[in-house]
């Protein structure tokens, strides 16, 4: 029962939000939207339901800890996103936003089911009308730049995508080939990982992680990336940012789970850990003199990425670490990309050369930026420090010494390449006379980035006790069931 | 009887393939997958005869999907475009025909190397699967047309749906229905997106779209 509300409630307040005929109304329907959801998704994460309550459809709808996990940390991310939401588009007022706030809560519902099926193919669908469903709010500003980066984003996304579509076939041909019953039910191909074919479990696992490794935006796959996120609004940046490409984590770490148990798990790590360090690898190499802050924020997102299928191509405490890292880099995202999105608008220029002194025109947004870029380099004492350093732990202590010393590496490389960058825009005295728009700090537009900064500072200091319990089962499902 | 027909129709749909990659007219590419399209519809008819009703029903989906409905919206999206005769590709026509050849010759080789169940080693339809699937690669990559990048993408998809049949009676019904209406949206959204191009150019060719980069 509860997972086909937590499935309809969001495409019922989609259409709801598309019938609404006010143009002023529409926008405040969205953080109201999104905090029943968060409220509803909350409730079945730590609530105690029974086990058979969170399964639908004979097991294609279902919600083990690893789902509990992403879901609980979707629903908060999208909320916070949601808040920032009347704000922008108050400052919007001359476009249509029937289609954009409707589109919101779509991506949603699909990213829900994402995390809720239980069925590769159910999956499959779910990651693609995501793709589709945020479409449409890429292209926003409806002009010849966000086209472009639609479109690219349309073109890669759309080919990553169909080759998962092939690798899912693989995988359900392996089970032919070993001569079992062929499936894509994700529970009966965790049971039966160890005797698949090896050669096609092999290929699926390749098609699978290019295919949803190209939603994810890990190189070099990664070139819709910087175009999507540098044109389209920041809270559609962030949105893809921290929600899409995190949902797409997600079907790699199912992938992953069934080839742990298998005689591939070996190959797919190694697989895992060289597209990681690659990722963060091409990042840095673009972050370094980059001149327009908010494809930086893209080239951040790239390495993050990297960072997460590297810790579960470490295994165990890398697993764990990748998982909260998980938390702690979306909700630092949502600060970095929806205050970059204020600086944008207060300047009207999103290149270094224009921007400068932004601590003193939007002392709260230039502020936030800093933190954030601070934050997700990994400084104490806010979250991504520690999720960070766990995965540099897991390397060392698993003796991968050389992913361990590349990662470290590049980590500072990263924070050199972003910090000339964001230091370059907050510090120093706004241009003198050029009072491009009226554009102000407000509380709409900077409440809920204070409220993400709350949160990975409490993910640094403390981690709540249910959240450590739920972490730990997630990291043990996704280990061999040996 | 019926694995010849099977071969036939798989022998037509990789002819088709050249005949994208070869021809310069828009409306003949459209054409040819469009055919490609409802030749893959009637397939399932006669690798699985004895799926009954769903067989049918999946056929019925696909000739209206592929053969009809998102051909017509192309048709639409080209006749908005005012269409003109030349299309100008990265690579030649005859290039691309013999890039064509290569990648189907590989195709099959590689084919052979894979270890398939005994059942379906004598079939033509896995080479001819990832025979499309590298056509359709080439044809998105190769063209600056943005419908021409959209046929390259359907391509891709036709190859994939080939090997899919391999699965037909594994597949729930839903997920195949699922993964025709995820196609059907696509080109829609695709399509709304070429319409804006070319207002917003006045051509449909991508070649615009290179302003962002680093």
């Amino acid at each position: 029962m509860w997972m086909i509300v937590l499935l309809l409630l969001p495409a019922c307040l989609a259409l709801a939000i598309w019938l609404a005929p006010s143009e002023r109304v529409r926008p405040w329907l969205v953080p109201l939207g999104a905090s029943i959801y968060l409220a509803a998704a909350q409730f079945v994460v730590w609530g105690d339901i029974p086990a058979d309550q969170l399964s639908a459809f004979d097991g294609w709808l279902q919600l083990d800890p690893v789902g509990k996990l992403v879901l609980a940390y979707l629903s908060a991310f999208f909320c916070l996103c949601a808040w920032y939401v009347p704000g922008y588009l108050a400052l919007r007022a001359e476009r249509p936003n029937r289609v954009f706030c409707a589109n919101l809560l779509l991506a949603l519902a699909m990213m829900t089911l994402v995390v809720l099926s239980h069925h590769l193919g159910l999956m499959w669908i779910g990651m693609e009308a995501t793709t589709l469903a945020s479409a449409p709010l890429l292209y926003f500003n409806h002009n010849a730049r966000s086209l472009e980066a639609t479109w690219k984003y349309l073109i890669v996304g759309s080919v990553g995508i169909a080759l998962a579509l092939l690798g899912s076939f693989f995988l359900a041909y392996s089970a032919i080939h070993a001569g079992l019953e062929s499936t894509l039910l994700f529970d009966d191909l965790v049971a039966l990982g160890p005797q698949l074919s090896p050669p096609w479990l092999r290929a699926a696992f390749v098609l699978l992680f290019v295919g949803y490794g190209a939603k994810m935006g890990l190189a070099p796959m990664h070139t819709w990336k910087p175009d999507a996120y540098g044109e389209a609004p920041g809270v559609v940046g962030a949105l893809l940012a921290g929600g899409v490409t995190s949902c797409a984590f997600l079907a790699v770490l199912r992938v992953q789970q069934i080839c742990a148990g298998s005689s591939q798990a070996d190959v797919t790590r190694e697989m895992m850990v060289g597209m990681g360090l690659l990722s963060m690898a091409v990042a840095g190499v673009f972050m370094v003199g980059q001149r327009d802050f908010k494809r930086m924020l893209a080239y951040s997102s790239v390495e993050h990425m990297g960072i997460l299928v590297l810790g579960i191509g470490l295994g165990a405490a890398g697993v764990y670490g990748a998982l909260l890292h998980l938390f702690n880099n979306g909700f630092t995202k949502c600060i970095l990309f929806l205050s970059a999105g204020n600086i944008h608008r207060a300047y009207g220029s999103k290149s270094v050369d224009v921007v400068v002194g932004a601590l003193r025109r939007v002392p709260l947004s230039g502020a936030l930026f800093l933190t954030g870029f601070l934050a997700i380099t990994g400084a104490p004492p806010f979250g991504p420090f520690l999720s960070e350093f766990t995965i540099a732990n897991a390397a060392f202590s698993t003796g991968n010494f050389w992913a361990g010393g590349a990662y470290l590496a590049l980590l500072a490389v990263v924070f050199v390449g972003m910090g000339t960058t964001v230091l370059g825009v907050v510090q120093g005295n706004p241009p003198a006379g050029d009072e491009r728009g009226e554009f102000r700090d407000s509380w709409r537009t900077t409440a809920p980035l204070v409220v993400a900064l709350g949160l990975i500072l409490m993910l640094g200091l403390y981690i709540p006790a249910p959240l450590e319990s739920l972490l730990r089962s997630a990291a043990a499902a996704m280990e061999a069931p040996r | 009887m019926t694995p010849q027909i099977v071969d036939l129709i798989v022998i037509a749909a990789i002819g088709l393939n050249f005949v994208a990659l070869g021809v310069s007219r828009a409306r003949t590419v459209i054409h040819a997958v469009a055919l490609q399209g409802l030749l893959l519809g009637i397939l399932p008819l006669f690798v699985h005869p004895h799926l009954g009703l769903r067989g049918a029903l999946l056929a019925v989906g696909t000739i209206i999907i592929k053969g009809i409905v998102i051909p017509r919206l192309l048709f639409r999206a080209l006749r908005e475009v005012t269409l003109q005769r030349e299309v100008r590709p990265l690579v030649g026509f005859i290039a691309s025909l013999l890039l064509g050849a290569v990648v189907t010759g590989l195709a099959v080789m590689f084919s052979y190397t894979l270890p398939l169940a005994r059942e379906h080693a004598e079939q033509l339809l896995v080479p001819a699967s990832l025979a499309t699937i590298l056509c359709g690669l080439l044809l998105m990559t190769t063209r600056l047309k943005a419908v021409l990048q959209v046929l390259g993408y359907l391509m891709l998809e036709n190859g994939i749906f080939m090997f899919g049949l391999l699965l037909l009676e594994a597949m729930p019904f839903l997920v195949e229905v699922g993964v025709l209406l995820d196609l059907f949206t696509g080109v829609f959204v695709m399509g709304i997106i070429m319409f804006h191009i070319n207002r917003a150019f006045d051509s449909v060719s991508t070649e615009h779209l290179a302003r962002l980069k680093d």
